[in-house]
């Protein structure tokens, strides 16, 4: 849904791998996990707990609540206001839990 | 908590925060400042000491001043903290916040919030669609992380803002598919009268009239007073369907942003109950604050656009306002000294708001967003439609405490941030009575999720010594 813009050789950032949903993504250092995410092409961030509907962020400044995410297995992890860590672990959230689910 | 730990505490570093920091230090105060962020510069200047030159160049001037604020910043005594989460204050003024997943909390007798402002909600139909944001977030998309949206882009709404955010996006190569202003055209006309005041403020005008040369001129297709808007889409926005001058029309587009102004964050102000008015002009609440920034409950201030709408400039003048009135209040600055400071500062704010009813009149939004179609959502979290609100208000639901309490709408992660304004004109309208009298939702701690390890952090008198050692920046 986004891409990085070209930047000259010497103001690009170190280059890291994230995992999202067990799928190697890249990412650079120092960005939100929100603006890898876009960049990486994933449309949809979750699925709403209350009818299914995808989301995907509306603010990207910690306002709208909609790009959570699950961020090394702490749920509804503000994915716009966190940096990306190498070998983050990231799980998109589908529709509402229910009891029996696994963690 | 009774003990002090800090003569002052300021919330936000933002321009408004970083001035009230430096204004307080400078008067010799013991001061913390407290942001949610890993870098100063609150959102205008977001990411403003790690931003690559040359999206700092394209970004322009207005967006590199904010380097010699957080140069200031570094240089001073204030302690910085940042990485930090305030999740509550407690009416005797105690932060709880929290840091690296703890808990801790600092107290002072002086307060200030510099919370700042976030893009008024857009509730139309197809806006909780992926692919559909704020133009807002597509500008933080590039301070924070150089990114720009791919594919084809409208822009929908009204203000300065989206029109710098269309230039920017030129600039960094992004296909325009259009500009669709909904302002309408009776605001042309109303804000005629306030043009002779704006006229004192020659700067704003060239740079919006620049900002139109600029976009006509590279053939982006351009509608304006455009109404009954919808996104379409079924899985993500596809295209932007609306009328303009009679005629319907439908633009493709990947991305779709959305803009109707911007509204003090009021969720602060709003948990320590204090008095707030309805500024029928900016069509938003505002934290009542006397010259020097203090709130109806003593030693609590708030300055910024987190009280009314005044811009980056304005809240540095704003900022420090508050940090004399805290000075003076804990008798470290006598009145006459106080007034002396203030008197430039004042000739500075009324010189930067010589442009606002001019653009408050302009870009008034359009009924069909502050009042929207029963179809359309406005509680996104709790997915809670305009119609649901109304059938409540019939049922006879007097405010959108009640409306909450029936219907979940406000109740959702968010806190009521996105839905609040919305709700309150939504029950204004129904019931036929003025929006103080609807009142807003009453807002409660935590502010944001907290886990509750970190609240256990707590009970842990430890926690309070991570002040020693703040996070690495």
């Amino acid at each position: 849904m986004f891409r990085p813009m070209v930047l000259p050789a010497s103001e690009q950032r170190r280059a890291l791998e994230i995992i999202v949903e067990g799928r190697r993504v890249p990412a650079r250092e120092g960005e939100t996990l929100a603006a890898a995410l876009l960049n990486a092409g994933v449309v949809q961030f979750r699925r709403t707990p209350v009818s299914g509907q995808p989301r995907a962020p509306l603010c990207l400044m910690g306002v709208c609540f909609d790009c959570l995410v699950e961020v090394d297995g702490a749920q509804n992890v503000q994915s716009c206001m966190v940096e990306v860590r190498e070998g983050m672990q990231v799980r998109l959230p589908d529709g509402a839990r229910h009891v029996g689910d696994s963690a | 908590m009774n003990s002090d730990t800090h003569d002052l505490i300021v919330i936000g570093a933002g321009p408004a925060g970083i001035s009230a920091a430096l204004t307080a230090a400078s008067c010799g105060l013991k001061t913390v400042l407290l942001d949610e962020q890993s870098r100063p510069g609150g959102q205008i200047y977001r990411n403003i000491t790690a931003v690559p030159p040359t999206i700092a160049a394209l970004l322009g001037p207005d967006y590199r001043h904010g380097e010699s604020l957080a140069a200031r910043l570094s240089n001073s005594s204030v302690e910085l903290r940042f990485g930090t989460l305030v999740w509550d204050v407690a009416r005797d003024l105690t932060v709880t916040a929290q840091q690296n997943g703890r808990s801790f909390q600092v107290h002072a007798p002086q307060l200030i919030a510099a919370t700042g402002a976030m893009e008024r909600a857009s509730p139309l139909p197809g806006w909780t669609l992926p692919g559909v944001l704020n133009a807002g977030a597509a500008q933080l998309a590039m301070k924070s992380a150089g990114s720009v949206p791919a594919g084809r882009v409208v822009l929908a709404g009204g203000g300065p803002l989206l029109l710098l955010v269309a230039c920017q996006l030129l600039d960094a190569g992004v296909t325009l598919a259009g500009i669709v202003e909904t302002s309408p055209a009776a605001n042309r006309w109303r804000a005629l009268r306030y043009l002779p005041a704006a006229l004192g403020a020659p700067a704003y005008l060239a740079k919006g009239l620049g900002m139109l040369w600029r976009l006509r001129r590279a053939g982006v297709p351009m509608f304006s007073a455009a109404s009954a808007l919808r996104v379409e889409g079924s899985d993500r926005a596809q295209a932007l369907t609306f009328t303009a001058r009679g005629a319907a029309h439908r633009l493709d587009a990947e991305v779709v942003l959305l803009h109707h102004g911007v509204v003090p964050n009021t969720q602060l102000s709003r948990l320590l109950r204090v008095d707030h008015d309805w500024d029928s002009v900016q069509l938003t609440w505002r934290p009542r604050v006397d010259g020097w920034g203090e709130t109806s409950l003593a030693g609590f201030r708030i300055t910024g656009d987190g009280v009314s709408i005044a811009g980056a400039l304005a809240a540095e003048p704003a900022g420090a306002l508050a940090a004399l009135g805290a000075a003076q209040a804990l008798g470290r600055l006598t009145a006459p000294e106080a007034e002396r400071r203030a008197a430039p500062l004042r000739g500075t704010l009324q010189q930067q708001g010589h442009i606002r009813p001019f653009l408050d009149t302009l870009y008034r939004p359009p009924e069909w967003i502050t009042d929207p179609s029963d179809e359309t959502v406005v509680c996104r979290c709790e997915e809670v439609t305009a119609g649901r609100i109304r059938e409540m208000a019939r049922l006879g639901c007097q405010g959108p405490n009640q409306t909450k309490f029936f219907s979940r709408c406000g109740m959702g992660p968010c806190q009521g941030r996105m839905c609040g304004l919305t709700v309150t004109q939504i029950l204004s309208s129904a019931l036929g009575k003025e929006p103080e009298d609807v009142g807003a939702y009453r807002i409660r701690a935590p502010l944001k999720p907290v886990p509750l390890a970190s609240i256990a952090a707590l009970s842990n008198p430890i926690a309070v010594d991570i002040a020693e050692t703040p996070e690495p920046t």
